[in-house]
């Protein structure tokens, strides 16, 4: 379980994220999603310990943030755009990673192979695509099984078959239990993968529950359609 | 440990960048053509001294901005695993200002050490001058690392700032205390002179080399003044003091604004 009470984060005069509390149930896939500039992100490097909030309290399986950082050995994170140390060789990336976090991968094998990674091991970063650089990072957020999955746009880049088998993965991981956090503007792999929504627009929290309500209540058929009928209304 | 780990990876990434064996190359090539060419001997190695005061700060301060801005995305990563920021930033540090050093040592080095100057001029002079070499890269990346957080988003401000400070300290700083001396040649400056110079870096390790080269001298007041009270015992811990201050105030406010820093 997730929980976040209070939290204000302003950067220079912008408000960012605005007296948010959520509560981010365990076992289940959240979906967060609004227009850009929402706080998506900053929700996301809040969770991680990457910003630090002006206000409030963020507490993930108990443990309140504040400066802790062990917590983060139960999370796998996939950045919106991976970048990684141009010389270093995928393999290296891989050990390095190994090493910060002082424990064994599960699925480092398995993950190599379902991405088509063999051949780009022993290649430096900084020559391979943005496609199989996100296929790195997903290797790297998924291969030590963590209790949850924080995933910030994670098909962005990936051909459309490591994108299907990335979700497949997914839906795996779900269905074993996993925490899943998503932003994607892609509001397909919303409905496909998460059953809660958060809906942010301006640094608030405009929905927060079942993904099925908010598009019955909002009389819609697809999750696009509702969330769009919200922000044309936000917009007026 | 963790620390360790990150200095051992940053080291074999920064030694696969072709920029850092030209850095080696530099003084290798700079500390022959001396040896060679500028007189040979004790000579040659006050010419690289000079070279070194000037050099070693504006590469160290330079590349202590960037590096930090080149890391951005790497940090994040390494933020998001188990790992305290004191460790990272440990890391990156220690994964910087060892293989600067380490260019430095090695550059300028081996032409000592081919051509026996080292032995002419003796150990401990060279270690001297490699002590100054070094201890102006721990400094001045530190300073470097204080200008690319404070202006992690704005890349300009931050280059703009460390270039203007390496003026500052390595070519201004002198004329306004020159200018100081003689618009105030009536009063007695001693003191003051004494205090200006640990306040820059860069002044405190061009004493150490005119100690060691006993050519303060040459300086006439100036370097009697100097001489006089960095000759001494308490003079020489001042200095050594002052310059260790300086290596660890810089570090010690970067780590603080690291711990604070959103990224």
């Amino acid at each position: 379980m997730i929980t976040i009470q209070g939290l204000r984060k302003k950067f220079g005069s912008l408000q960012v994220l605005n007296d948010l509390t959520l509560q981010i149930p365990a076992g289940q896939a959240t979906g967060i999603v609004g227009p850009n500039g929402s706080g998506k992100t900053t929700l996301i490097k809040h969770l991680l310990g990457l910003v630090k909030p002006d206000a409030g309290c963020i507490e993930v399986n108990g443990v309140h943030l504040n400066g802790s950082y062990e917590y983060r050995r139960h999370i796998g994170y996939m950045p919106q755009m991976a970048q990684y140390p141009e010389n270093m060789k995928v393999r290296e990336l891989i050990d390095f990673i190994i090493q910060m976090r002082e424990e064994e991968p599960v699925f480092e094998e398995e993950l190599i192979a379902l991405f088509e990674l063999e051949k780009e091991m022993q290649k430096p970063l900084r020559v391979l695509s943005g496609g199989t650089k996100q296929k790195a990072g997903a290797l790297l957020a998924l291969m030590f099984d963590p209790r949850i999955l924080i995933l910030d746009e994670p098909t962005a880049g990936l051909d459309p078959r490591s994108s299907y088998q990335f979700k497949q993965w997914i839906k795996r991981e779900k269905d074993r239990g996993k925490t899943i956090l998503l932003t994607t503007h892609i509001m397909s792999e919303i409905e496909e993968l998460a059953d809660h929504l958060i809906l942010l627009v301006e640094g608030q929290v405009r929905y927060h529950g079942r993904q099925s309500d908010f598009i019955k209540s909002n009389e819609e058929q697809r999750l696009e359609g509702a969330v769009a009928k919200i922000l044309q209304e936000v917009s007026v | 440990m963790k620390a360790l780990t990150i200095v051992s990876y940053q080291w074999k990434d920064l030694f696969r960048d072709k920029w850092l064996i030209g850095y080696a190359l530099i003084y290798l090539v700079l500390t022959d053509a001396l040896i060679r060419f500028g007189g040979g001997g004790p000579k040659a190695l006050l010419s690289l001294s000079n070279i070194m005061l000037l050099f070693v700060p504006l590469v160290s301060l330079i590349y202590g901005v960037l590096y930090l801005y080149q890391s951005r995305e790497f940090v994040e990563l390494l933020l998001a695993q188990p790992l305290d920021r004191k460790s990272l930033f440990a890391g990156l540090y220690g994964g910087l200002t060892i293989p600067l050093s380490l260019a430095f040592v090695v550059g300028a080095g081996l032409p000592l050490f081919y051509t026996g100057v080292w032995i002419q001029t003796g150990f401990g002079t060279v270690a001297t001058v490699f002590g100054l070499g070094i201890a102006l890269s721990l400094i001045f990346v530190g300073v470097g690392f204080l200008f690319g957080l404070k202006y992690f988003d704005e890349r300009v401000k931050g280059f703009g700032f460390a270039l203007v400070s390496w003026l500052f300290l390595a070519v201004l700083y002198d004329g306004l205390v020159l200018l100081l001396v003689s618009t105030f040649s009536a009063y007695p400056l001693e003191k003051a002179m004494i205090g200006l110079s640990v306040l820059n870096p860069i002044d405190l390790a061009r004493i150490g080399v005119l100690l060691e080269f006993d050519i303060s001298a040459l300086m006439g007041y100036t370097g009697a003044v100097f001489n006089r009270f960095f000759g001494s015992y308490l003079g020489f811990v001042i200095a050594l003091s002052c310059l260790v201050l300086w290596i660890a105030v810089p570090a010690w406010r970067g780590l603080n604004l690291f711990n604070k820093k959103d990224f």
